[in-house]
């Protein structure tokens, strides 16, 4: 058959661990086909080789039906790959037109010919149906607009198979609507696409066929419009794990008690007065659009930024919180967004990025207790399940939704009264975002007080007890879960207010 | 399940970085004791000799090495010695008293690193520029304060306990480097300062985020720098009964050099302790070999410099065949 522009035949790759186990995948001329799996299961690791990133172990790679070699990113190039990754690789303070051409500069009598270049980019951006100046540093673009620009760097490469890694992980809803409206017109060019992602209803929309990788092997492969959510979520987990959606359950605990109250809290000139409470062992959502705050004022509760005036108080008491660490003696997590540059020293271990808010729990005397540490640690990799090879292997080598858990896993060895979650459930699987949901939820039966903060609205409605809506730095909104119906309306109070 | 944390808590990767220097040191060692026997390398004076010359070198690299773990870098050691070594000797010359000539050294140092860690962390100066400045400054007032002379040290208790004294036939100083080792290489690896340490040279915004004061931590690591360089001044002016202000001249360069050899990433977040002292003996086993083999001086510079390029790539062309392994 020769409508396949990409086949891989029996890949096989291992760390140590077999990750990747005969691989077999064919990808069709024009389609865009999701490669969906649990966290770990090695679809970045099956791109990556493919990619020329990491060198495949066994098997076989053929292009529009050549066996080819790839091993380099270059040489994947050259037969026209390239993938945007999970991590975005841009150059920050680099112009997007310098970052597209990154290392194959257009040169006029030994200089760089920035007009040339400038235009080619604008050429390129305006074909996607963006409006960019190509001269803006990346630093500057939101990570929507990069990830575009990403994109458009692949594209200018003469790209034809294109890889995207969850590009949607970070994505608004209006600009996951813009990347799926330019997957569309790259399609109709001939250009195939193989779609990582965690999110279900993405898949079905914008996918032609799907293949579910679990635990290095391909277990199913299929046309989209002959399957469904369930029988992808059922291959994804396996057969003997029951499929269970997120759904709302009634809570078992509920109080009158208040125990964070935010008090007129001023944090620059847009984000003014917000003013609300959270109970003993009550979720809280904050929804909106990115920009609109939400992460603006976990970050000032949690003493990473500073406030400009209000109070902050915590069963009834006067929180006075000029830094992280002021917060965590009071009691008060956050699981920052971006869990690669926030969340994690990414060239340490397992073991020390679980350990580090709560390190001082484990000296006596001024040591540390090493044996305590370690079964710490291995409780908490039990507990939330995290996938590594050892505890004391750098982090940055375990998949993205395992180092998510890992996140997690470090707040609560301190038992946080309060708990701020900001986007957690970005780049998890299925199987572990319920297991989230359930440790949050446990979690807050205990009486403590949970403040979550999601852009997949099926998610804050499956876990919230009452969301917060907030538009441009000003709550607009404060729904009790009973009173939402359908996700369409907590949609419209999001987009409209 | 995928199979989970094969064999829990055994599986440690073989830290490579950090190994490389201790089979460097051997190599090189072995190297100069065949080449150089007949000049007496081996003899036992001759190696406590090593241990003696390179005492202030070491104890300085155990500061370098928290600085450059938690991903800054300090220039100011070699003045900070100077400056504390002619604070000793004048306090010692005014005075009389041995507690507050070592109490001026110490303290000057300890200052000079509190004000490096204010200019870094609340002026956010980078540390390169503002320890160059610094150390100029120190230097320049060394000389100007004693006019370019020496200050000579006459107090045989002062001299015997800090530098020219030994225990048997084991030089002082070495009990010195020893002491400053246990304490340094206890607070690096089994307190929670030094996680905090690693942590901000790893990844600075992620320990602000875990609750980790990185500029207290950064200001304790310039202070720790600082105090051991004073300390370093105090042992200079011990060992050549003077204080001076061209003593360690191109020390922190030393330092820098040790310290990297030994394991530590100039860009912050990994460190060995111990690797820096062996970097520290490795470069003074270079140095007396090098005088040993009676090479001019300039022969001795070119071919320090070319050693230590050599033994960085080597360490690094290691790991990196072991990473692509
Ligand atoms: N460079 C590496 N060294 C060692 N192990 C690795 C390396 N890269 C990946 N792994 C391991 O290979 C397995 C597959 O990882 P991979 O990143 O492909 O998963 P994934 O399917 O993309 O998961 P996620 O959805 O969480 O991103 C994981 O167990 C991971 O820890
Ligand atoms: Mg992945």
């Amino acid at each position: 058959m020769d409508n396949y522009c990409l086949k891989l035949n029996k890949i096989s790759k291992s760390f140590g661990v077999k990750v990747l186990d005969d691989i077999d995948f064919a990808l069709r001329k024009g389609e865009i086909h999701a490669l969906v799996g649990g966290n770990g299961a090695g679809k970045s690791t099956l791109m990556k080789i493919m990619t020329g990133v990491y060198s495949k172990d066994s098997g076989t790679i053929e292009v529009n039906g050549h066996e080819v070699d790839i091993h380099n990113v270059e040489n994947a190039q050259n037969h026209g790959i390239a993938m945007i990754f999970q991590e975005l690789s841009l150059i920050q303070t680099m112009t997007i037109s310098e970052n597209i051409f990154l290392g194959r500069e257009i040169m006029k009598n030994g200089f760089r010919n920035t007009k040339k270049m400038n235009e080619e980019t604008s050429f390129i951006l305006n074909k996607m149906g963006l409006d960019l100046n190509p001269e803006i540093t990346v630093e500057h673009l939101s990570v929507g607009n990069q990830q575009m620009v990403e994109i458009a760097k692949a594209l200018s490469k003469n790209a034809k198979i294109l890889v995207l890694d969850e590009p949607t992980a970070s994505l608004t809803d209006n600009e996951t609507q813009k990347l799926f409206e330019i997957m569309h017109s790259l399609k109709t060019e001939g250009v195939s696409m193989i779609y990582i992602s965690h999110r279900m209803n993405e898949i079905f929309k914008i996918a032609d066929s799907v293949s579910v990788l679990r635990d290095g092997k391909l277990v199913f492969e299929s046309i989209i419009q002959e399957t469904s959510i369930e029988e992808i979520i059922l291959h994804m987990l396996g057969s003997t794990s029951d499929v269970n959606l997120l759904n709302w359950q009634e809570r078992s605990y509920s109080s009158d008690e208040v125990m964070l109250q935010v008090i007129d809290l001023s944090i620059n000139d847009q984000i003014t007065n917000i003013n609300f409470d959270v109970k003993k062992g009550e979720i809280l959502g904050l929804a909106g659009l990115m920009g609109s705050g939400r992460t603006e004022i976990v970050e000032t509760i949690f003493g990473i930024r500073k406030k400009l005036n209000g109070t902050v108080l915590l069963n009834g008491e006067n929180l006075e919180i000029n830094c992280s660490a002021d917060a965590v003696k009071a009691g008060i997590a956050l699981i920052p967004e971006d869990r690669r540059r926030q969340g994690l020293v990414l060239i340490h271990t397992l073991k020390d990025n679980i350990l580090l808010p709560n390190i001082k729990a484990y000296e006596h005397n001024g040591w540390i207790n090493e044996n305590q540490a370690v079964n710490a640690t291995q409780a908490k990799i039990d507990e939330f399940n995290i996938i590594a090879k050892s505890m004391f292997y750098p982090i940055n080598l375990l998949s993205g939704g395992n180092q998510q858990k890992a996140v997690i896993a470090k707040w609560m060895d301190i038992n946080p009264k309060v708990l701020m979650l900001d986007e957690p459930t970005a780049g998890i699987d299925i199987g572990a975002k319920e297991e989230i949901i359930n440790i949050v939820r446990n979690y807050a039966d205990q009486g403590n007080s949970v403040i979550f903060i999601s852009s997949e609205l099926s998610e804050l409605l499956a876990i919230c007890d009452r969301i917060l809506v907030l538009h441009d730095g000003v709550i607009s909104e404060n729904i009790l879960r009973k009173e939402i119906l359908k996700e369409e309306e907590l949609q419209y109070a999001i987009q409209v207010s | 399940m995928q199979s989970k944390l094969v064999n829990k808590k055994h599986a440690k990767p073989i830290p490579f970085d950090k190994l490389m220097v201790y089979i460097i040191f051997v190599i090189v060692f072995v190297f100069f004791s065949i080449l150089l026997e007949p000049k007496g390398f081996l003899n036992i004076t001759n190696l406590l000799n090593i241990l003696r010359q390179t005492a202030v070198i070491s104890i300085m690299a155990v500061g370098g090495t928290f600085v450059m773990a938690s991903g800054q870098i300090d220039l100011t050691v070699g003045a900070v010695a100077a400056m504390s070594s002619v604070f000793s000797a004048l306090v010692l010359q005014k005075n009389g008293s041995i507690i507050l000539s070592v109490l001026a050294g110490i303290c000057f140092g300890t200052f000079v690193g509190l004000i490096n860690g204010l200019l870094v962390t609340k002026l956010r100066l980078p540390a390169f520029l503002a320890t160059l400045g610094v150390m100029q400054l120190v230097r320049g007032s060394a000389m100007k304060i004693t006019d370019t002379s020496a200050i000579p040290i006459d107090n045989d208790t002062f001299t015997y306990i800090f530098g020219a004294g030994s225990v048997g036939s084991i030089p002082i100083l070495v009990f010195w480097t020893m002491l400053i080792y246990l304490i340094g290489a206890y607070i690096f690896y089994k307190s929670s300062f030094g996680r905090h340490v690693l942590a901000t040279g790893g990844n600075r915004l992620s320990a602000e985020y875990s609750g980790i004061k990185t500029e207290k931590v950064l200001i304790i690591s310039f202070i720790i720098s600082g105090l051991l360089a004073g300390l370093g001044g105090v042992l200079y002016a011990g060992r050549l009964s003077a204080g001076r202000f061209s003593y360690g001249d191109g020390d922190e360069m030393s330092v820098i050099a040790a310290v990297v050899l030994g394991g530590t990433a100039m860009s912050g977040g990994t460190g060995a302790i111990l690797g820096s002292l062996v970097g520290s003996l490795l470069m003074g086993i270079i140095n007396n070999a090098l005088i040993l083999a009676n090479l001019s001086s300039a022969e001795q510079m070119m071919i320090r410099g070319a050693i230590i390029v050599v033994s960085v790539a080597v360490s690094n062309l290691t790991q990196k065949i072991q990473k692509a392994a």
